[in-house]
């Protein structure tokens, strides 16, 4: 242990005898660890945000269907349970939110215009606290019940329909018997979101007036379950599970919607590669450094294998020596991206490329997310990659043989 | 041999191994940079054509208004005899036009709300890649027949195939109810799931009589041979049409406005990435040179008493970082090629890559392209860059004076 202080003391030493060649080393880490944490903790917002939006949409972390409805989502593939059986099974077993609902494809039509909606018969309590409609920003009013008799549809929908608040519409869609089910509607209110597209694509109405135009009694197309954190969905799955039989589907979001589920794998996975790759560039630069620093000091390090010092002091030497300058810019470079990263958590707003981002599936606020275990896994990789890194050069230093290396020039 | 080059040489190789490590960075940059170059701009390449050559076309001629609202009233008066006058005065036969309505589409047993393109069966192929992937039955044929082809998801979920009837409901320009039925004759895989659920194609003669146009629709597509004659060809189409200012032409990052900024987007994470590459090959650079000119100094300051000048020895540790640099670039660009040129004959592919790109309309897998630019644009960055760095090292130069620098050693 007490050599392990004395040698420290020497490669600190060391370290600064080249002062120079130190500070363009340390900047170069420091600048590489910034931008490892800094682009990781932008792509991290900006997928979280996605997935946050997304679910939201989707919505709910965990879902029961048809077996067949996401292929063909159809009033035909409903759930094999009543809305009864449903309640009665999950009223009780612990779930904090979830909610049943009627959701079709369906036809709107105002009298200039019409277009293509993803009908959503809801009982607006259940899904008050996660609904990505925030239900008191909307337009004129939200749904009451599951009995309103009005319809909430998007902002941009209403500016194509040429409607507004007050204004009646008529959705038009399917009954099982593939006979036309038609209603005319009042237009209660006009919600706002994120993304276009999802004001364009949802019309709200009550659940029991869903039914009662679809002709389909007391069933419905989909249930839906929200839990603590939408990485881990096991437990809400498996308790869901435990609930139905083989007559229906339970399906976790990233089942649901692939995309986003492959995005939130992919992340980590990125985060990785950029890691590593910056470290490779790196890599030369420290080989470089360390070889450098051998070869000025070959005379020294020959005269203390002569004296007695052990190899592997040298070669301990060397890469403490090698640790503490990674280990500095490593520092550095957090501190920096702390620093950078801080003053922008209230948002970046990057609206000039909205449409472009909508593509992506994201939105047009990015919020960087400093992750610790990001922080972490960026200095540890670094630290033990740079590790392996300097072996080659510390054990070049700690073979030398005494007098060969005392007569060097 | 110049006796400057001769010494530069020299001098790069009295450390041979901090020179190839040196070189080693810049190579292992230049790979990446110009593979990442390749893959993305041959990604853009295939994000455009795809995208534009399924409906866009590189331009269309439309009602002011209609590219946002798409409202059915929006109508280009005589679209066919317009298509017809620019088809022979341009002499390019890539022009057609088109009608669009939303409608219901019942089969026997199902209804959904889809998109319907009314087009002229002889030109449409022109403009479009539709036309080309009827997996089932075969295109539309004449201007006026009652037919119809859909995407392949609509037919199955409509449970309807190749000679089974369809009825359409809708609503004309005025809000009139339009109502027809129509055969199926062909049924389109395009394998983009949007498309395939949500379109249908009939002829534009029909579809003007089943929805009142009057002879209107709402779109001429035009098709330039390359997409950077676009531009010209839009120029020439306004030209034309000047006078007429019922009419607009919309170029096609006006019609998708999504893809050009998702490309925006995307080359501005990039860029990122890249700059930070070429930094940390920059601080690479600027510590090798650094080091040499130290080790130097003594030496400097001898042939500076002997009456060199300083800003010759400046010169020199240029070129030096100049012939090192020119290594880097080509090896690094040869690397970069040959890596590339693997991908460009096995494709390339990682998991989870088909459900990412194909928001974009790309395939799960691609074959970057290397073309001199992609081989050059990066490493010819990487070498300014090394150029700059090495400016420091040979400014300091300047401020040497002689006889201190003798007595450094």
């Amino acid at each position: 242990m007490h050599m392990f202080f004395v040698l420290s003391r020497l490669a600190w030493r060391y370290l600064w005898r080249n002062h120079r060649r130190t500070i363009v080393m340390l900047s170069a880490i420091a600048v590489g660890t910034w931008a490892m944490i800094f682009m990781t903790a932008l792509t991290r917002g900006m997928v979280d945000q996605m997935i946050a939006d997304g679910i939201s949409v989707i919505p709910g972390h965990v879902q029961i269907h048809n077996p067949d409805y996401l292929d063909d989502p159809s009033v035909n593939n409903r759930i094999a349970y009543t809305d009864t059986e449903l309640t009665a099974r999950f009223g009780n077993a612990g779930f904090s939110s979830w909610a049943s609902r009627v959701r079709v494809p369906a036809v709107v039509t105002s009298e200039r215009e019409s277009r293509g909606v993803t009908l959503l018969g809801i009982d607006p309590e259940a899904e008050r606290s996660f609904s990505f409609v925030d239900y008191a920003a909307v337009d004129g009013r939200f749904l009451e019940g599951p009995d309103d008799k009005g319809v909430v549809i998007g902002a941009k929908l209403a500016d194509t329909l040429e409607t507004r608040v007050g204004k009646r519409i008529v959705i038009m869609s399917q009954d099982p018997d593939n006979e036309i089910a038609d209603r005319g509607f009042r237009v209660v209110g006009l919600f706002h979101a994120e993304m276009e597209a999802t004001e364009e694509s949802y019309a709200f109405i009550g659940k029991h007036t869903a039914q009662d135009m679809l002709r389909i009694g007391d069933t419905v197309s989909e249930v839906v379950f929200v839990g603590d954190d939408y990485r881990d969905v096991e437990p809400v799955f498996d308790k869901v599970a435990a609930q139905v039989d083989d007559s229906v589907l339970v399906s976790r979001w990233t089942e649901v919607d692939t995309y986003l589920g492959t995005m939130m794998g992919m992340m980590d996975g990125f985060m990785l590669i950029w890691v590593i790759v910056i470290f490779l560039a790196l890599s030369f630069g420290l080989v470089n450094t360390l070889v450098m620093a051998v070869f000025e000091r070959i005379r020294e390090i020959g005269l203390m294998l002569a004296l007695g010092m052990k190899p592997a002091m040298i070669l301990g030497q060397i890469i403490i020596e090698s640790m503490m300058l990674l280990a500095v810019g490593l520092l550095i470079g957090d501190l920096l991206a702390w620093a950078t990263i801080k003053p922008l958590e209230g948002g970046i707003d990057i609206s000039v490329v909205a449409k472009g981002m909508e593509m992506f599936g994201a939105s047009s606020m990015l919020y960087p997310n400093l992750d610790i275990g990001d922080v972490i896994l960026a200095n540890v990789v670094v630290l033990v990659l740079g590790f392996l890194a300097s072996l080659s050069p510390a054990w070049r230093a700690s073979r030398y043989e005494p007098v060969e290396a005392i007569t060097k020039v | 041999m110049n006796i400057v080059l001769r010494l530069a040489w020299r001098n790069l190789w009295r450390h041979s191994r901090r020179t190839w490590l040196t070189i080693g960075a810049m190579v292992f940059s230049n790979t990446l940079l110009v593979f990442m170059i390749s893959l993305q701009f041959g990604m853009y390449g295939l994000m455009i054509n795809n995208t534009l050559q399924v409906f866009s076309g590189h331009m269309q001629i439309q009602a002011p208004g209609y590219k946002d609202d798409q409202k059915m009233r929006q109508v280009v008066h005589d679209v066919q005899p317009l298509a017809a006058r620019l088809r022979s005065e341009l002499g390019s036969d890539t022009i057609a036009a088109r009608g669009w309505a939303f409608g219901l589409a019942s089969s026997a047993e199902r209804s959904y709300g889809i998109g319907i393109y009314g087009v002229e069966p002889a030109h449409e192929p022109q403009v479009s890649n539709i036309p080309g992937l009827i997996e089932q039955g075969r295109y539309l044929e004449g201007n006026d027949a009652a037919e119809i082809v859909i995407g392949a998801t609509l037919a199955r979920n409509l449970r309807i195939g190749v000679g089974d009837e369809l009825t359409l409901l809708g609503s004309g320009p005025d809000g009139s109810f339009a109502a027809a039925v129509v055969d199926v004759v062909g049924i389109f895989d395009s394998g983009v799931k949007e498309i395939d659920r949500n379109i249908a194609e009939m002829p534009l003669g029909t579809f003007q009589d089943v929805f009142y146009m009057d002879g209107a629709g709402h779109q001429v597509v035009l098709l330039a041979p390359e997409l950077d004659q676009a531009a010209l060809l839009q120029s020439r189409v306004e030209g034309l049409l000047a006078g007429d200012d019922g009419l607009v032409v919309e170029g096609w990052d006006a019609l998708q406005p999504g893809l050009k900024q998702a490309i925006q987007a995307d080359i501005s994470s990039a860029f990122f990435m890249y700059g930070i590459l070429v930094i940390l090959v920059a601080f690479s650079v600027l510590n090798t040179q650094l080091m040499s000119v130290l080790e130097r100094t003594h030496e400097f300051g001898i042939v500076m008493a002997l009456g060199l000048k300083p800003g010759r020895l400046g010169r020199l540790v240029m070129l030096e970082t100049a012939m090192m640099g020119l290594i880097g670039m080509f090896l690094g660009a040869l690397a970069g090629a040959l890596f590339t040129t693997w991908f460009t004959v096995n494709g390339f592919s990682y998991p989870g890559m088909e459900e990412m790109v194909a928001n974009f309309n790309l395939p799960g897998r691609v074959y970057p392209r290397v073309t001199l630019l992609t081989m050059f644009a990066g490493p010819l960055v990487v070498f300014v860059f090394t150029l700059a760095a090495a400016a420091y090292p040979a400014l300091r130069l300047q401020r040497l004076h002689p006889v201190a620098a003798m007595r450094t050693n």
